[in-house]
């Protein structure tokens, strides 16, 4: 067993565990974009940083970083609020989030996200790309205006269906997701339909055709439940 | 026996300035006068002064020509190969018995580019020559890999790619992780804008780098290795290739080495170009056959690495060090530098300075010294301004700051880094905020796009940046400009993106008033930013020649052929600068504020 502070409390934990499950155990909240059970952590969103005291005050994403003796961590203060709500504000700001006009709106963990951390405005321009929409699959439909580059897509894609369809092109804010070598997602060889990156997006870039709305509702835990019902190898 | 040996300099920048049409000249002019038995042309790596290419050293007699054409090499060998009298328009400094009398190699300390310039990199027997592969014989028969660790430890060598992580502690980190096999990579992926230390090495002597890298697989128990090169470096790429092969026939690579149970092989992996690949995790998944992005760390990739094994990863100039500290011992690299920062480094000096080049110095050298010294000063009489040393994680540093000594630590402390050793030399011709600007514009578009701090908050940045130097920008900007940057610094997944606002941090330190020039003035100061200068016709130096109006493209230039003096419209001009580079008499002059 390994023993560390989060947030002044001493919590016990197995060796191998990230202050994040940790932190959820302990009763912690700490906010997550691109981290999602069943995958592995990218620590690419930088939402979940936390701050380890005793490492020179090193901000390090608590999703990826596994528990170490004695570690103490600050998972919540005015310092991390002040950035993870700038961060936020820069993905509202990167692209096209627009919530009245989206498929997601009422059940999207950017706007949830927001909402729970107070960013009632963005201090930033707009950058406001005209990003094209890829309609070409028969079920779904990917919507680069409301992508965040979280990468959960492109994970269930190769972890869990190890279809390897979704990737990333290009690079900076420039980036895209992408089918196969930049092909129309319909025409894809390699895609097999199973919708496991529709469930994993967390915002209306990927979404299902002829749904409302409301009836949009993604269910992301659907990746933990099929890797957890494999068996080990 | 050859009487004469003509060293040619033959890597890239030479090349790029003409150095093999020098090379077939002088072939053609020896074989004309018979002397083909008893002169040989040597083509070796980087000598250093790479502005004055071609360059050749003669030895014996040690007689430096520079800047040689094709044409002179007729009356090179009828002078003095023939005649011993040197042609001396051509030769650098007086023939002295060594070119170490030439300030510019005096002041220097060559270890690593020992070789560089002294032999042929094509040519494994030279090396030999040299005593190469003495260091990895003595290791593998006479060391054991804990004694080797010591030695590397007791050293001080630090990692030369710029972070500066103690040699031997890493080395022991991947010895100890569990896991097998166990790699050793040589990060060969040199990207900084004004750095080639590395790519001369590897032009240089490539030799040295595997033998290096041999030496620490032995040392952590590796038996693979891999050189990420850039495919940019078509020429280190070839010789590369040269010495790998050449090392594979003699049985310096590949099965039981020197009849021991130790074996090792090198692969090459030429990298697509992105800069961020020299970071050590991108560059793994790189190597896999992933997306070059980087990862979180820890876990470090001495623990996890390559194929998820233990991987021990080191920059080319580290390598290059290794087989001198075990030829040497330790004890005998500690003793050059500072407390902290062992050994020499190789920097490479180019900007507004009159040797560009390469040099290798002990750490500890001032600024001015590497500078002022070594590369001879801004030219032309012009005022020095700032040295942007570490490339783009770097920082820019005033002229208050030569004396300090360069160490690891002393140029974080002042908001610069060692980083690979590029060091650019800015004049009072450069504007400030254009630089940041150059460097951010280089980091935006080169950030991977994985995390969102790098991705979004450098192109907002830059974004600022383009605001403030079009003169429309405010000090409620520069603000916001100073807090994107520490957080950009704070968030950010990499190295690449916790370093990439210390050119704006340390131009914002360090000349805050050009930033405000621009802001409250509406001026640069330099005459860099084209929306903060305008362009007048001085009446007295202008003599009506016409040349102006006939290149200015918007038709803002008015005036009659003979009659001066013409005017510039400022309404219709848009700050090309043509009328400025056409006019042949200074008439047209370049003015700090935005007119018109």
């Amino acid at each position: 067993m390994i023993t560390l502070t989060i947030d002044g409390v001493r919590v016990q934990a197995e060796e191998g565990e990230t202050v994040l499950e940790v932190a959820k155990k302990a009763g912690v909240r700490i906010p997550t974009l691109c981290y999602l059970e069943g995958l592995s952590p990218r620590g690419a969103c930088r939402l979940c940083l936390v701050e380890v005291r005793n490492w020179g005050g090193r901000l390090v994403p608590s999703c990826a970083t596994p528990v170490q003796e004695g570690m103490d961590v600050v998972a919540n203060s005015p310092r991390l609020k002040e950035l993870r709500r700038t961060i936020l504000e820069m993905l509202f700001a990167e692209r096209n989030h627009i919530c009245a006009f989206c498929v997601s709106n009422g059940h999207c963990e950017l706007q949830d996200l927001a909402m729970e951390l107070g960013m009632d405005h963005v201090r930033l321009p707009y950058r406001w790309p005209l990003l094209p929409l890829d309609l070409s699959h028969a079920k779904y439909g990917l919507d680069h205006n409301r992508c965040v580059l979280c990468g959960r897509c492109v994970e269930a894609c190769s972890e869990v269906e190890g279809a390897m369809t979704l990737g990333f092109s290009g690079r900076g804010v420039f980036t895209l997701v992408e089918a196969d070598l930049g092909d129309p997602w319909g025409k894809s060889p390699t895609c097999t339909g199973c919708g496991k990156c529709v469930q994993g997006c967390p915002t209306g870039a990927l979404f299902e055709k002829g749904k409302a709305t409301s009836e949009q509702v993604k269910r992301p835990q659907i990746l933990a439940e099929v890797t957890e019902r494999r068996p080990r190898a | 026996m050859r009487r004469l040996s003509v060293l040619l300099c033959s890597g890239t920048a030479c090349q790029s300035s003409g150095a093999l049409a020098v090379k077939q000249a002088l072939v053609e002019a020896i074989t004309a006068q018979g002397l083909s038995d008893e002169i040989q042309i040597v083509e070796t790596g980087c000598m250093g002064p790479c502005e004055l290419g071609p360059i050749l050293l003669i030895y014996p007699d040690g007689v430096h020509y520079v800047r040689v054409k094709p044409a002179d090499a007729q009356e090179i060998v009828s002078e003095h190969f023939l005649k011993g009298r040197p042609v001396r328009r051509l030769v650098w400094s007086a023939p002295a018995p060594e070119p170490r009398t030439i300030p510019f190699f005096a002041r220097q300390k060559k270890i690593v580019l020992g070789n560089c310039g002294q032999i042929n990199p094509e040519k494994i027997e030279e090396y030999i020559a040299q005593g190469g592969y003495e260091a990895l014989a003595k290791a593998l028969t006479r060391m054991t890999p804990e004694e080797v660790i010591a030695e590397i430890t007791r050293s001080g060598l630090r990692g030369r790619g710029g972070a500066g992580f103690p040699t031997g502690k890493k080395w022991q980190a991947v010895r100890e992780a569990k896991g097998h096999p166990k790699y050793v990579i040589c990060n060969a992926d040199e990207g900084d804008p004004g750095a080639f230390m590395d790519r001369a090495i590897l032009e240089g002597d490539p030799h040295s780098v595997l033998e290096g890298m041999a030496i620490a697989a032995y040392a952590v128990g590796a038996e693979k290795g891999y050189i990420y090169v850039r495919a940019e470096y078509p020429l280190a790429v070839k010789r590369l290739e040269v010495a790998i092969a050449q090392a594979r026939k003699l049985g310096l690579l590949g099965p039981r080495l020197f009849d021991t149970d130790f074996s090792f092989d090198v692969e090459l992996r030429m990298g697509a170009g992105a800069f961020v690949c020299g970071e050590e995790t991108a560059l793994i998944a790189s190597i896999e056959g992933k997306r070059g992005e980087p990862r979180p760390r820890p876990p470090y990739p001495a623990t996890s690495g390559l194929f998820g094994k233990p991987t021990l990863i080191n920059n080319v100039e580290t390598f290059a060090n290794v087989r001198h500290v075990i030829l040497n011992g330790g004890d005998w690299l500690a003793q050059m530098g500072t407390a902290t920062s062992k050994g020499t480094k190789v920097f490479a000096l180019a900007g507004q300075v009159k040797n560009t080049g390469l040099v290798e110095v002990p750490m500890g050298i001032t600024l001015r010294e590497l500078i002022f010294d070594l590369g001879g000063g801004v030219p032309q009489g012009r005022k020095f301004k700032a040295v942007q040393i570490g490339g783009p994680s770097g920082g820019c540093l005033p002229e208050s700051l030569l004396d300090v000594p360069i160490d690891y630590e002393s140029l974080k402390d002042y908001g610069a880094i060692m980083g690979s050793g590029g060091v650019i030399v800015l004049d009072s011709s450069s504007c400030m905020v254009n630089v940041a600007k150059f460097f951010l514009e280089f980091i935006a578009d080169e950030s991977c796009g994985k995390c969102v701090p790098c991705r979004v908050g450098t192109r907002l940045m830059l974004q600022l940046l383009e605001k403030i130097a079009r003169g429309e920008g405010t000090e409620e900007d520069l603000a916001e400009l100073e807090r994107l940057a520490h957080f950009v610094k704070d968030a950010s997944l990499c190295g690449l993106g916790q370093t990439a606002p210390n050119p704006v941090l340390s131009t914002l330190r360090y000349f805050r008033d050009e930033y405000l020039a621009h802001i409250r003035d509406k001026a640069c100061p330099a005459g860099v930013c084209p929306d903060l200068i305008h362009y007048v016709i001085d009446p007295d130096l202008c003599r009506a020649c016409d040349l102006c109006r006939r290149a200015c493209p918007t038709g803002a230039v008015e005036g009659q052929p003979g009659v001066p003096p013409y005017r510039i419209w400022l309404e219709k001009c848009i700050r090309c600068g043509a009328c400025f580079e056409a006019c042949p008499f200074g008439a047209v002059q370049k003015r700090p504020g935005r007119k018109g």
